[in-house]
């Protein structure tokens, strides 16, 4: 039996990758993709320490999993489908057989949330988009609608004034929560027109996204606007359909640990945008990856007695 | 045999369109971040199913009128194609099991 199975290769799975392997511990590390994670949605990073000029988020990934590699972490393309954790023995079982640890990180992270309106599951790849660096290229000239108001939603819709003619914010409150210096460029972008207070009712159109019907919430007036495409970033859903009744879950589905990241059963770790916390980045995510290896280490030095 | 075909406008009615058995094209961009998650998974495939499917991948930037006609908006996009019709779509990077899924419905 192996000493670690780390699940998910994002920051925080390849950082806990990082320190196990140089702990010399027996590990593996499953990833269901190519590693990166949900950074590789990311044009470019500029609140990661180290790189002055900002990096993208596809290097800053690549470099992570070369340097896990190069200290000799095994990462294997496998899905795991469901999981088993006993006293003595965590169990993986993955679209190749099984994998079995004395203990186990948990940081397969999150996926962006769907508004759930009507229109949007319909039209995704059709106009709905939930990744702005995926999909800006194909708007060029065009006229886009961006949902939400937070760092992401606010850092995409200026990607995407790269392209599009007219970008739209469409935030249901009467003030952003990003970072005080995307709300600074968002505000002093021309291309960007803020609509606040408003919220979705649903996505029109038959092949591709025609129009976006909006409602404002303070004088409940509906009106519908004209966009060939409607990129979505309203937060985050945790990848822990294969947890419930596992491990303790916060009300939204994210993975509740202690400080050492242990979660409600003892050798089960949890680090990254899985966690049940405030703050979801990679600083964070890298920070948590490092003490749920450490915590592993100290549990399995525990079990050794 | 078993390689990722590479996949153009010029050679797509005769590589796709007209092949004998199921195709696979993986629509894809150096600039897409996804598109990275994915690739490794299409070339494995290409080598597992040999013979089976015709795995290969089109690259959007250097070819235009093929992801205009199938309506590409979002990369990375896999067409599934049988007889030279769409048979499935899938948008986003999804996992090897989701995507072989749909691959095995073709066989």
């Amino acid at each position: 039996m192996r000493d670690l199975i780390i699940v998910g290769a994002g920051p925080a799975g390849l950082t806990a990758g990082i320190y196990a392997a140089r702990a010399r511990l027996d590990v593996v590390l499953l990833e269901k993709m190519a590693p990166g994670g949900q950074v590789l949605l990311t044009d470019i990073v500029e609140n990661y320490p180290g790189f002055p000029d900002g990096i993208s988020g596809f290097e800053l990934m690549d470099r992570m999993k070369k340097q896990a590699e190069n200290l000799g972490l095994p990462i294997e393309s496998r899905e795991a489908l469901s999981f088993r954790f006993d006293p003595d023995s965590k169990t993986a079982t993955t679209d190749k057989g099984h994998e079995q640890a004395r203990s186990i990180i948990l940081a397969c992270g999150a996926n962006p949330r769907k508004l759930g309106i009507p229109g949007e599951e319909l039209l995704i790849g059709k106009g709905v988009s939930y990744c702005a660096t995926c999909d800006g290229p194909f708007y060029r000239d065009l006229e886009v609608a961006v949902i939400g108001g937070g760092d992401t939603a606010v850092e995409e819709a200026l990607f995407l004034t790269k392209f599009a003619t007219r970008v739209y914010l469409v935030h249901r409150r009467d003030q952003l929560r990003a970072t005080k210096i995307l709300q600074e460029r968002v505000m002093a972008n021309e291309k960007v027109q803020i609509i606040w207070d408003t919220i979705p009712l649903k996505i029109l159109g038959d092949q591709a996204v025609e129009a976006i019907e909006l409602k404002n919430v303070k004088s409940s007036e509906v009106l519908s606007l004209k966009v060939q495409g409607v990129f979505i970033f309203v937060g985050f859903e945790p990848n822990t359909q294969l947890l419930k009744g596992l491990v303790d879950l916060d009300e939204l589905g994210f993975v509740r640990t202690n400080d050492t990241m242990e979660t409600s059963v003892p050798g089960v770790f949890a680090a990254g945008d899985i966690r049940s916390k405030n703050l979801r980045q990679i600083s964070t995510a890298v920070g948590e990856g490092a003490v749920a290896a450490f915590s592993a280490e100290r549990y399995l030095d525990t079990l050794r007695g | 045999m078993g390689d990722l075909l590479k996949v153009t406008d010029d050679n797509f009615e005769q590589e796709i369109i007209n092949s004998d058995i199921p195709a696979l094209v993986d629509f894809w961009a150096e600039w897409c971040g996804p598109c990275k998650m994915v690739s490794p998974i299409v070339e494995e495939l290409a080598k597992e199913y040999d013979g089976k499917v015709k795995v290969g991948e089109m690259n959007v930037d250097e070819n235009r009128q093929t992801p205009v006609k199938y309506g590409i908006r979002a990369i990375p996009t896999l067409i599934l194609f049988k007889n030279g019709n769409v048979a499935q779509t899938i948008v986003g990077a999804q996992p090897k099991s989701a995507i072989e899924e749909e691959l095995k419905k073709l066989l």
